[in-house]
């Protein structure tokens, strides 16, 4: 079981959250003005690091916030980095 | 390769079983072949055998950085099945239950195939219209896949006992006698002595670490043994797509979750079919052929490499079981394990060429058991001849780029 740190309501039971997947995710800015590929690879393609990773999670049985936090994939340490989106 | 038979056993219980012969080699691997499997697992161990048996390709290697079978093919709950949404689905796994049938006496191993059926329990009018859905798609394909009322269920499934006042009352259910448990260390096992014998060199406790390209073409792998040079590579490493994948420089839609599996203390003959709970999300349980009840559930929540599951998948499948078979409220957990898989972004394999010439991969997704056998002989024919099998043509990767996904997203629990 995790405790995921939400920044409103401090560390919560994992089941309370979803997680939202990558945060380094980046929405091309001109959507039409990019390729198949690189459309495609921005909509389905992950990095699905092994390690410390980036990913949103959203507190939806909670205040409801979306934010940021660095866990790792291998060993579920989780860190709140400077930088953090919450 | 020695042929099992009943003279070969009697010869060898006169000699106290001392005798058997290896089932494979342990060769050292060679410095050049003419392709390389990642991963000797079902799906890898079974590519390297059909390419050696229906291509004619024995110059070939499966590389395993533990021992065979030691990553999912030996984690799963053995449940095959062809119960799915879409036609893209249904003759490919339709073509994986006609391979099991007939592996058992092709490979001379027992798979101990056992075609116990599967029961599906109706517990919403969702699930009812994609049964229906799914058993008229099915019939299509000359797949039989019924819907049963609660009568049938009672004969079948004489402990079947809901709760009255369970949440979602069960309604019906539906019945595709074809499911079936395979023995899953004997798929592995059996396809590895099948590929020996046919001149695949099979290597364990080789990783490899790199992909080496010149001008984008593959020119050969980086392992702890060495360099071994090769113009193909066919992936099948189950959880660890993206870490293989990235070395060729690739991304894949695909995110790493753990899936869990417990089983209580064996007791006696209790449960023939497969019983799946809250249907198409939720729990399935069996009795193994050593009495122990088998459960499972969807896959962790959230990525991880952890191969450890999370106790909330546990506690909520354990609740739903209790609901259909309060009796098993006395069941004592004997053991728990968890496997990783890769998961497409829409629930069906991916068997394809990739954007680097000479790389294939196949991703077996979220019940990739089942598909071994099909899975297999279509990566091999795509590995040879750089052509996909008609049977897999739409499980590649051209699939996210045209829009034409496979969705089976709601199967994922349901191994
Ligand atoms: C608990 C659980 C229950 C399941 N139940 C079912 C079920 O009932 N029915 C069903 O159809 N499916 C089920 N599945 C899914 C199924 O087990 C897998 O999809 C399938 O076994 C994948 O086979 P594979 O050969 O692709 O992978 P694996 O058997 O995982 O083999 C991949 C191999 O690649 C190796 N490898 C990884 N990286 C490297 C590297 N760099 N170099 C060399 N080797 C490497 C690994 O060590 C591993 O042995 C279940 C899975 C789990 C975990
Ligand atoms: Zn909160």
């Amino acid at each position: 079981m995790l405790l995921i740190p939400c920044p409103w309501c401090g560390a919560c039971n994992e089941n309370e959250f979803i997680c939202g997947g990558e945060s380094d995710r980046k929405r091309p800015t001109d959507p039409a003005a990019v390729d198949d590929k690189t459309w495609t690879d921005y909509l389905y393609n992950s990095t699905n690091h092994k390690g410390m990773t980036g990913e949103w999670w959203w507190h939806v049985h909670g205040c409801g916030k979306w934010f940021t936090i660095r866990r790792d994939t291998v060993t579920h340490c989780i860190e709140s980095a400077p930088g953090d989106q919450t | 390769m020695k042929r099992f038979s009943f003279f070969a056993l009697a010869r060898n219980a006169l000699t106290g079983h001392r005798n058997w012969a290896q089932m494979w080699r342990s060769p050292e691997p060679r410095r050049e072949y003419d392709a390389v499997i990642i991963g000797g697992g079902g799906h890898g161990l079974g590519t390297a055998y059909y390419l050696a048996r229906n291509h004619g390709m024995s110059n070939v290697a499966v590389f395993e950085k533990g021992w065979l079978g030691g990553g999912n093919t030996g984690r799963n709950t053995m449940t095959v099945r062809s119960n799915f949404l879409r036609e893209e689905s249904v003759p490919f796994h339709e073509k994986s239950l006609d391979l099991y049938q007939g592996l058992s006496r092709e490979l001379n191993f027992n798979l101990m195939v056992s075609e116990r059926g599967m029961i599906t329990f109706i517990q919403s009018s969702a699930v009812n219209r994609i049964a229906l859905q799914m058993a008229n798609t099915m019939h299509i394909y000359g797949a039989e896949y019924r819907m049963i009322g609660l009568d049938e269920v009672r004969r079948r499934i004489p402990i079947f006992d809901p709760s009255p006042d369970m949440r979602l009352p069960i309604t019906g259910a539906v019945y595709q006698p074809r499911a079936s448990m395979v023995r899953h260390d004997a798929v592995a096992w059996g396809f590895a002595r099948g590929a020996d014998a046919r001149g695949v060199d099979i290597i364990q406790n080789c990783e490899v670490t790199g992909i080496r390209r010149d001008g984008g073409r593959i020119t050969g792998v980086e392992t702890n043994r060495g360099f071994i040079a090769t113009p193909r590579v066919g992936m099948a490493v189950a959880g660890h797509g993206s870490v293989v994948a990235a070395m060729a420089g690739i991304r894949l839609p695909i995110v790493t979750q753990p899936l869990q599996a417990w089983v209580s203390e064996p007791i006696k003959p209790i449960l023939d079919e497969i019983v799946v709970i809250r249907s198409y999300y939720g729990t399935y349980l069996m009795q193994s052929d050593k009495g122990e009840i088998v459960i499972g559930q969807g896959c962790d929540p959230y990525p991880s490499y952890a191969q450890r599951g999370t106790f909330p998948i546990i506690e909520d499948a354990t609740t739903a079981m209790l609901e259909v078979f309060p009796r098993f409220r006395r069941l004592r957990l004997l053991r728990h394990w968890a496997g990783m898989l890769d998961m497409p972004y829409d629930g069906s394999p991916i068997i394809s060429r990739t954007d680097v010439p000479g790389f294939y991969v196949d991703v077996a997704g979220s019940g990739g058991f089942k598909t071994t056998p099909a899975a297999a002989y279509t990566f091999a024919h795509l590995i040879a001849r750089d052509e996909p099998h008609p049977l897999a043509a739409r499980l590649g990767l051209d699939r996210f780029s045209s829009g034409r996904l496979v969705q089976e997203g709601g199967v994922s629990a349901n191994r």
